[in-house]
């Protein structure tokens, strides 16, 4: 479409993924052509819409909307522009309409309605496309009337453990304290898990909108987002966001003018998986090692600093906004049995097609699987996914008729987790996994409890004697009361869940024990 | 996409770390900014340092030592190596990953955690990179790569070395 300068406009994405297969050198080949013949070209560098099988995905805005090439690589950028793709011209490449690609339009965007859709660190864009209603909302009604609404959403945790947000948001309002404090867990270690990266990266605002309707709603002055070194992208993005958002009173000493104050900084990680879990994470935060604390106290009473904290995954804070601007009636009416909402979903693995999925709790394993993911990649039949990341089960074709939804997922010994699903084909040797998921647990164990510490160990040692066929049956009762010990006795999900994929493994795939 | 980012660190100062401290001491729980920030001038964290960061934080020299051993991030030598890290995670193992960490230590000649002989490239596992749609990854030094095949892998290697 001819700009207000007479110029087109382009999008290639920014976010690491599309990144990591070549987004910068298309989008610099992009501008240097144009340049070669005189377009007049604005390029934009957006988050990705979620849809990793076609990055580097490119878009130009058209008067019928925006058309979409991909995978695009920079030998094909001369045939594009030979195709007159600046005007929607055909190509190998096109995918046609963006929204109309079925894979972007089976599903039901909400938290992630901005991510790759607008210029990530544009505040202008962001308001333009909805957001800064939910804070302005937040800031016109009593604390109370916000938490309820937030209860009436019936949102729970993203993080994996489902904890009802309202619930955590109400324990941290009726506390009394000089100071509180807000925590956003962008420590995303889970295998298999990208949105709440793909969210920093491609709309920063919605989080920071998310951390400070908390902050001024509960009475918290500070907050924190605490994210993993191995997102160099994410980090950057956020800091400069936070820049931004100081620069126009979204956050500060005056948030939007209402003189309430909510200061925001992001602080890294440094190769901890363990200070995903949300007590060690307040102890990194502090500045000390990554050991898990007792509960209780819950951190809702006294989290960081001995202070009431709110510690809220990513998308949990990314959903408030949008709950607050449409009424929390509006996401309960989404979802199945107390699974309310959208989750949004990510793909990876051997799968053919790969990326986001938001989509209403109740969609079945399988739809997302084959009729989102197409299967694998490899073309070979699915033989295992692992929901929830490497403390989740493995779970066979034979269940992909469950529904997404916390309790029948727990009634069949798996979990919803962060969402993220990985999918195997028949080349893999489910003992192996099973090996690899107590080797894990070793390796990123903080030590505090045994049941964890070692636990974890014996449980690589005993597995191997199975896989060598030592004293078979003996090692499997020992096996399973290890399992029994380490779900009834670790401190937290760490050694407490990494029994799940062991288990699953063992009961859906017993061939691959006995070879 | 051949990332070939290699680093130069400064060589240790006290007074040049005793300014980073000092410039990072006042916020809340400083002990890990002040570790990123030297590990990010210097590469690593130098013993030397442990006793001044202690003094400026009021706290003891085991525990900032403690602190530091936890979190594989930080490095306790000097290097100029560019690191490679490879995720050896469920996703990246589904397409391959265990193989090409196999290739990288065969084709480099060191295993994890070691650097090559002539110092170019340090060679690292991570438990995933969040690129797991697009696997199996690598990460060369603060830059994601994607899709990493054999081939890909002897490629980056190649420009790392052909930038020194």
């Amino acid at each position: 479409m001819t700009g207000p300068l007479g110029g087109v406009t382009c999008y290639v994405p920014r976010d690491a993924a599309a990144r990591s297969v070549g987004a910068d050198e298309v989008a610099e080949a992009i501008v240097e052509e144009a340049g070669r013949r005189g377009i007049e070209l604005r390029l934009v560098r957006n988050g990705s819409r979620g849809m990793c099988f076609l990055e580097p995905l490119v878009e130009i805005v058209t008067d019928e909307g925006r058309i979409a090439y991909g995978p695009v690589q920079v030998a094909d950028v001369v045939g594009l522009f030979d195709a007159g793709f600046i005007d929607g011209g055909r190509h190998r490449l096109g995918l046609g309409l963006t929204e109309e690609i079925p894979f972007l339009k089976g599903q039901d965007r909400r938290t992630f309605s901005r991510v790759g859709v607008i210029d990530p660190v544009s505040l202008e864009e962001y308001q333009a496309a909805g957001g800064l209603v939910g804070l302005r909302r937040a800031l016109e009604l009593p604390g109370e009337a916000v938490v309820a609404e937030i209860q009436t959403s019936g949102v729970r945790g993203r993080g994996g453990a489902g904890f009802p947000t309202g619930i955590k948001w109400k324990t941290v309002l009726d506390a009394t304290s000089d100071q509180k404090f807000v925590c956003a867990n962008a420590d995303e270690g889970d295998s298999g898990t990208f949105a709440d990266r793909m969210l920093m990266e491609g709309d920063p605002f919605c989080l920071i909108e998310g951390m400070t309707i908390a902050g001024v709603v509960l009475g918290a002055t500070e907050g924190f987002v605490y994210i993993r070194s191995e997102y160099p992208d994410a980090i950057a993005t956020m800091i400069t966001a936070i820049e931004l958002a100081y620069l126009h009173g979204l956050v500060g000493e005056n948030v939007l003018g209402s003189g309430k104050r909510f200061d925001l900084a992001v602080r890294v990680g440094a190769g901890a998986y363990i200070c995903g879990e949300e007590t060690a994470m307040l102890e990194s935060l502090e500045g000390r090692r990554g050991i898990v604390r007792a509960k209780p106290p819950l951190p809702a009473h006294a989290g960081l600093f001995g202070k009431p904290t709110v510690i809220n995954n990513v998308l949990t804070f990314a959903s408030i906004p949008g709950i607050l601007a449409a009424g929390g009636a509006a996401y309960a009416a989404l979802g199945v049995n107390n699974s309310r909402g959208t989750q949004v979903f990510q793909l990876g693995g051997n799968i053919a097609r790969g990326g986001v999925v938001e989509c209403a709790f109740g969609i079945t394993l399988g739809r997302l699987v084959e009729e989102f993911g197409g299967g694998t990649r490899s073309g070979a039949p699915v033989r295992a996914v692992q929901v929830g990341g490497p403390l989740g089960a493995y779970l066979p074709a034979s269940r992909f008729d469950v529904e997404m939804d916390y309790e029948a997922f727990a009634a069949i010994g798996a979990m919803v987790g962060h969402g993220g699903i990985v999918v195997f084909d028949d080349s893999v040797d489910m003992a192996h996994q099973a090996r690899f998921a107590m080797e894990f647990c070793a390796e990123e164990s903080c030590g505090k409890c045994t049941p964890c510490r070692v636990g974890s160990v014996r449980g690589v040692e005993v597995i191997d004697k199975i896989i060598a066929g030592v004293e078979r049956e003996a090692n499997f009762e020992l096996l399973e009361d290890l399992c029994e010990l380490m779900t009834d006795g670790s401190l937290c999900a760490m050694g407490g869940l990494t029994p799940m994929p062991v288990r699953s493994a063992l009961s859906y795939f017993p061939e691959d024990f006995d070879r | 996409m051949e990332a070939s980012q290699a680093r130069r660190y400064e060589p240790y100062s006290e007074a040049e770390a005793a300014r980073l401290i000092d410039e990072e001491k006042s916020q809340r729980g400083p002990l890990l900014p002040i570790f990123h920030r030297l590990q990010g001038h210097f590469g690593y964290i130098d013993e030397r340092a442990l006793g001044p960061i202690a003094e400026a934080l009021n706290i003891s020299r085991a525990e900032v030592y403690g602190v530091l051993t936890f979190y594989g991030d930080f490095r306790q030598s000097a290097t100029n190596a560019t690191t490679i890290r490879i995720c050896r995670a469920e996703a990246c193992q589904s397409v391959g990953g265990v193989g090409l960490l196999a290739h990288a230590e065969l084709a480099l000649g060191i295993a994890c955690g070691e650097e090559t002989g002539d110092g170019t490239v340090r060679l690292e596992q991570v438990f995933c990179l969040g690129n797991c749609a697009l696997s199996p990854a690598v990460m060369v030094e603060d830059r994601l790569v994607g899709r990493v095949t054999p081939e890909r892998f002897d490629a980056i290697v190649e420009s790392i070395r052909a930038t020194r």
